[in-house]
């Protein structure tokens, strides 16, 4: 009886210690319960990228303004970052427009904008999910009557638990000040 | 004493009904799915206190007439089981007929109006013992359970406790310090949804007769009005005079979250829209506020544009809407 007492709190211990290391932060984009549809047709949780540090933006693949910036600078920024720390990191755009960008449009953009799918995801998810991951990024955006948006131009940088480590709204040219965030963090993860 | 006659009868039928609502109550809740069964006892607990002013109100009227007074619990309990029973009542929801409208934000930057399409909204904002009941059943978003991504520190800080009002919260007082997370939470749990802006701003551009009255001078001095009021005063209770479509306290209690309000990108200074912001707001850029007269409303979507999913103020409550 003693023995069964003692295994019964060992495992408590130990299942005590996991679900404390699963818990995810109170400051983590990872607490929206959302789901993505990636360019490739696969439906996955939001909180399940979690473990990669990320860039993450949102765009739609019809904009013919600053999107295609914002693709470039993400290309731009990421050969920027020191390897071998950048092979942990994740690229994650997601559309403000889930009406046109269904997943063959996606998929055709990523194509298009030769986006390798090692390491770039573009998502999309329902209109009211949408709103909240722009909401939890910080981003504004807006659908004009003429179907295009008025929206907000950012990357931010996401550390492996889902807690935005910093921001930049320097679109068009490289920010070395985001540059090197990303590479602290990657050094330190 | 003939004004006896209604209390007597409740006496004389009360452990008859008692009995016939907890029986159907009891029914309900075996017969019904678990989802629905939440549904259920968070619409009780928020009755409990239209209850309680029930009895309390049967009381007061059993000692001016000298009659026996009816223990307060025993009517709870027959009130409750007759509520559960009785089929299930919507929360004060009204429908707006919506149609064509003129916003201070045109869809379109310049004056193009915006199409409200018919939907149904809350009477009045969620009060504190609404969203008290809400918090009970969602513990995750008491407020030292809260993720601090979908809210600041103040959030609920003018309560008692976790589950408490207190004194500085009155039951009826429109709940505040929410972020537009909790409030979106606290919508869905009434299938629901935050107004968007333009339903928000359609509701609350007409007055007790009138569709829309902001062309009224009066109309613009009371919306104006209320931004003179000491923040520092309590807050007033909900239900103030109804508007047209029978929707009450838009323009005159609290500040209210919307479901698109990080869709208001007004820029610092707008008149810079068509060349500074371009690479910062990708399409037409920060939208363009029309009618500055429309002072209070024009107020109200800056603030809105100001403020950050997780914010909570002193004053932004909230109220909740419905498709069609």
């Amino acid at each position: 009886m003693k023995r069964l007492a003692c295994c019964l709190t060992l495992l408590l211990m130990i299942s005590g210690h996991v679900l404390a290391a699963d818990a995810v932060p109170g400051d983590s984009i990872y607490n929206l319960k959302l789901d993505l549809t990636t360019q490739a047709g696969k439906v996955e949780p939001l909180a399940s990228r979690r473990g990669h540090p990320q860039l993450v933006t949102m765009f739609y693949t019809s904009c013919t303004m600053v999107c295609p910036m914002i693709i470039d600078t993400l290309k731009q920024t990421y050969k920027a970052i020191d390897e071998p720390g950048r092979d942990k990191l994740d690229i994650l755009a997601v559309s403000f427009d889930p009406a046109r960008d269904d997943v063959a449009a996606l998929d055709k953009y990523a194509s298009k904008r030769h986006l390798d799918p090692s390491y770039w995801t573009l998502a999309r998810t329902n209109l009211a999910d949408v709103r909240s991951f722009a909401a939890i990024l910080g981003l504004q955006f807006q659908k004009r009557p003429d179907g295009d948006f008025n929206h907000s131009s950012e990357l931010l940088l996401i550390d492996a638990d889902g807690r935005i480590v910093t921001r930049t709204k320097v679109i068009g040219k490289l920010d070395p000040e985001f540059v090197a965030a990303a590479n602290k963090l990657l050094a330190g993860s | 004493m003939p004004s006896q006659y209604p209390l007597l009868l409740l006496q004389v039928t009360e452990h008859v009904w008692e009995s016939v609502g907890l029986w159907l109550a009891g029914l309900r809740i075996r017969l019904c799915g678990p989802y629905f069964c939440r549904f259920l006892v968070h619409r009780t607990i928020m009755n409990l206190q239209i209850v309680k002013n029930l009895s309390s109100y049967s009381r007061s009227l059993g000692s001016t007439t000298k009659a026996r007074r009816t223990p307060g619990w025993r009517l709870l309990i027959l009130a409750s089981g007759l509520l559960l029973a009785a089929p299930v009542q919507a929360i004060d929801y009204v429908r707006l007929p919506g149609g064509s409208f003129n916003s201070v934000v045109p869809p379109d930057g310049k004056a193009a109006p915006s199409r409200v399409a018919p939907f149904e909204m809350r009477v009045e904002p969620v009060t504190n013992a609404e969203f008290l009941a809400f918090v009970k059943t969602h513990p995750d978003w008491q407020r030292d359970r809260v993720a601090s991504v979908f809210s600041d520190q103040r959030y609920l800080t003018q309560w008692a406790g976790p589950e408490e009002l207190g004194p500085a919260a009155l039951p009826q007082q429109p709940v505040t310090r929410v972020s537009w997370f909790a409030a979106q939470a606290y919508c869905e749990s009434e299938h629901a949804r935050l107004p968007s802006w333009y339903e928000w701003e359609y509701a609350a551009a007409s007055d007790a007769t009138r569709k829309d009255a902001r062309q009224d001078h009066a109309w613009r001095e009371r919306t104006l009005e209320w931004f003179g009021r000491p923040s520092s005063r309590p807050l007033p209770e909900v239900g103030g005079d109804a508007n047209v479509y029978r929707v009450r306290d838009l323009n005159d209690l609290v500040w209210e979250w919307v479901d698109d309000f990080n869709a208001l990108l007004v820029g610092a200074d707008s008149r810079d829209q068509d060349g500074a912001n371009k690479l910062q707001f990708c399409g037409a850029g920060a939208i363009a506020m029309q009618q500055k007269e429309n002072y209070a409303t024009l107020m109200r979507v800056a603030m809105l544009s100001a403020l950050k999913a997780s914010d909570t103020t002193n004053n932004m409550g909230f109220r909740c809407a419905r498709s069609d």
